[in-house]
């Protein structure tokens, strides 16, 4: 089978300045990313704020140029951004955002805006839209009577449901959700995490679930991608991401969570934070952090290659086959 | 210590109403001395507001009924000379989004030494010393140049760690921690959670923690209250609720989490949503979401009972525990009907 979507050697670069005066300084949101998800596949993308999660989600829609790199949708390079051709395939890739009430028009009725997408590319006829988005809301749980409904009337669960199914509208292979669940509570949230696993299981869909709650991640991603300053550090099946980490950072994320019910010990707390952007370390980026850095993480960065089958980690530390002690 | 009550701070029947619309319906909470409480619900469930109220903090709409002791010392009602002597001395408070809590045109090392000088009346290189210590001691490196810097200069893990050293600043015997690690990353939240256990541990000072996530309420906490539309529906220690949840509701928020060890699971969602304050149930304000409610449950509210292993449950049918002896509750409940 070949991949959905796939992304070669992605580089995305902001300028930043300091102040009003100083000159722009390069920032790399995007380090040299390459994945690739399968239709119908789950790739879970986990990282702290600001390790370019985001920025790779949206680069995927398109709608933030690359740098470098390239991005294949089945097989063929994306069109440039707004020219007819990326239209049409825009219809195929939708995104769901973190903030419902943001990503929704508060003065349009819930209904309107569930079947805009069905007017923008002209999908069947009048009564034909009005029965898709019917069959919508009845998909991702709002009830007939809401449709007249605004976004304010409606609890924030219910409004990512809204997006969710505007989303839905114009039948995508693939959908990049960022941060999608996080400003939900748990079992509002619980609510939406099964529904778009459902909503997967039924129609095939591929999904780019961005997050930095590593328990939702675990619960509905097949593969997951850890970023960490612009750069993926380690890949591989869920199961095995989390059940055994090979990265020191995993290794530390996955330990930090707390877990219900436990206390706190004998976790990896790292020191530090997280570095800036646009002071990259040298060497590994994550090396001033790191409990097991050596000279050599510090002179020279790690590239991503495979550490056991089906999983790659960018470690120099990490080879294949020797578990690492955490 | 010598006080004639064990507690620091004791609620009683707290109520508050928004333009009429009860939002809190009498909590009764007692706080020990060195204890560490935690707080947890979803959002709109009150346990911000409970806090607020009791600290005289909320907007003058809002009417405040109840009692709030201190040491035996109602504040409640008490002038705004007497809270001023309480809030940020006694009893201080951190709140979510500590980069909003900094005054973004004052220098840090000001934003301290004003709160020594108010709480503890030390000025001048007095001030200043203690204020370093207190950067010391909630761990920003190297404080004696960070000292003149801004807010924005800090990053959201120290600009927390910065509200912590203020509200340490007065020496407080309680510390009230509104949602403290919410807004920051993993590995933050993990040096946060480990700092208001070890500041506890050297201060002795009793912690107050509202999060809803409960798995940092569990790593910091000695007792857990569980807060559902304005009231509490189940309260006992960590062990306790963790191990054998009682309340339908605390069941069903404990099953809602999503695991990260085990294979990948579907979730176990609570059905239906929180209920608008306006229009809350006439019976129990979770019978609607709840697989155990019964006719019983949708007329009558239930009160918070103690229970015979110490924890307090206001559920008339609840899940059932592992003991005997269970069934007393529901009994007295019925026949207080």
């Amino acid at each position: 089978m070949n991949p959905l979507i796939e992304a070669r050697n992605l580089v995305r670069i902001y300028e930043v300045r300091k102040g009003p005066f100083s000159r722009p300084q390069p920032v790399r949101a995007v380090d040299d990313i390459s994945l690739s998800v399968m239709p119908g596949e789950t790739l879970g993308i986990v990282g702290e704020s600001g390790s370019g999660k985001s920025t790779l989600g949206r680069m995927l829609l398109g709608i933030d140029p690359a740098q470098g790199g390239e991005i294949l949708f089945e097989g063929h390079p994306m069109p440039p951004l707004r020219s007819a051709e990326w239209r049409a395939l825009r219809a195929r890739i939708q995104l769901v955002y973190q903030d419902p009430l943001a990503a929704l028009d508060r003065r349009l009725t819930i209904s309107a805006q569930i079947g805009e997408p069905l007017d923008i590319h002209q999908t069947g006829g009048k009564e034909e839209r009005i029965a898709r988005v019917r069959e919508l809301m009845d998909v991702v749980g709002l009830r007939t009577d809401q449709a007249g409904r605004y976004p304010h009337e409606l609890s924030g669960g219910q409004r990512q449901r809204a997006v969710i199914a505007r989303a839905l509208a114009a039948r995508p292979s693939l959908l990049v959700c960022d941060e999608p669940v996080s400003a939900l509570d748990v079992s509002i949230q619980a609510q939406v995490v099964n529904m778009l696993r459902d909503l997967q299981e039924q129609n095939g869909i591929a999904m780019v679930f961005i997050s930095h709650d590593l328990k939702v991640v675990r619960n509905i991603a097949d593969r997951v991608a850890v970023m960490y300053l612009g750069k993926i550090v380690e890949e591989g099946s869920a199961d095995t991401i989390f059940h055994s980490p090979r990265h020191p950072y995993t290794q530390a994320l996955v330990s930090s969570m707390p877990i219900p019910g436990k206390r706190l010990q004998s976790r990896v707390i790292l020191q530090g934070e997280p570095p800036n952007p646009a002071a990259r370390p040298s060497g590994c980026a994550f090396h001033p952090r790191c409990p097991l850095a050596t000279d050599v993480c510090r002179r020279k960065t790690p590239d991503l290659r495979p550490v056991g089958a089906d999983r790659t980690a960018a470690c120099h530390l990490v080879t294949a086959g020797t578990a690492m002690a955490a | 210590m010598s006080t004639a009550t064990p507690n620091l701070v004791e609620l009683r029947d707290l109520r508050v109403a928004f333009d009429g619309v009860q939002v809190l319906h009498g909590i009764d909470l007692d706080i020990a001395h060195g204890e560490a409480v935690g707080l947890v619900g979803e959002s709109g469930c009150g346990k911000s507001v409970t806090w607020l109220a009791a600290l005289g903090l909320l907007p003058g709409k809002a009417s405040v009924t109840g009692s709030v002791r201190l040491e035996g010392k109602e504040l409640s009602g008490a002038p705004r000379s007497a809270l001023e002597t309480v809030r940020g001395k006694r009893i201080a408070m951190i709140f979510q989004d500590p980069s909003s809590s900094l005054n973004p045109v004052l220098r840090i090392g000001r934003q301290l030494t004003e709160a020594l000088a108010i709480h503890r009346g030390l000025s001048g290189e007095a001030g200043k010393a203690e204020a370093l210590r207190l950067m010391d001691l909630v761990g920003i490196p190297d404080p004696r140049n960070r000292f003149g810097q801004y807010a924005h200069e800090f990053s959201g893990g120290q600009c927390q760690r910065l509200m912590i050293a203020m509200a340490l600043a007065g020496e407080p015997d309680l510390l009230i921690a509104d949602e403290p690690t919410t807004a920051l990353d993993a590995t933050i939240q993990a040096q946060i959670l480990d700092l208001l256990v070890q500041l506890r541990s050297e201060t002795g000072m009793a912690l107050v923690f509202i999060s809803h996530d409960l798995g940092a309420v569990s790593q910091v906490c000695d007792r857990v209250c569980v807060m559902y539309a304005g009231r509490i529906v189940e309260q006992g220690t960590v062990d306790q609720l963790f191990s054998e949840p009682r309340h339908p509701y605390t069941r069903g928020l404990f099953d809602a989490i999503p695991r990260l060890d085990g294979p990948r699971q579907r979730l176990v969602p609570i059905p239906g949503t929180v209920p608008n304050p306006k229009e809350l149930p006439i019976g129990c304000s979770f019978s609607p979401r709840c697989a155990h409610a019964t006719r019983f449950c949708q007329t009558n509210q239930p009160r918070l009972l103690h229970q015979p292993d110490g924890r307090s449950l206001a559920c008339v049918n609840p899940i059932e525990a592992l003991q005997a002896g269970v069934q007393q509750a529901k009994i007295l409940e019925e026949t207080m009907q």
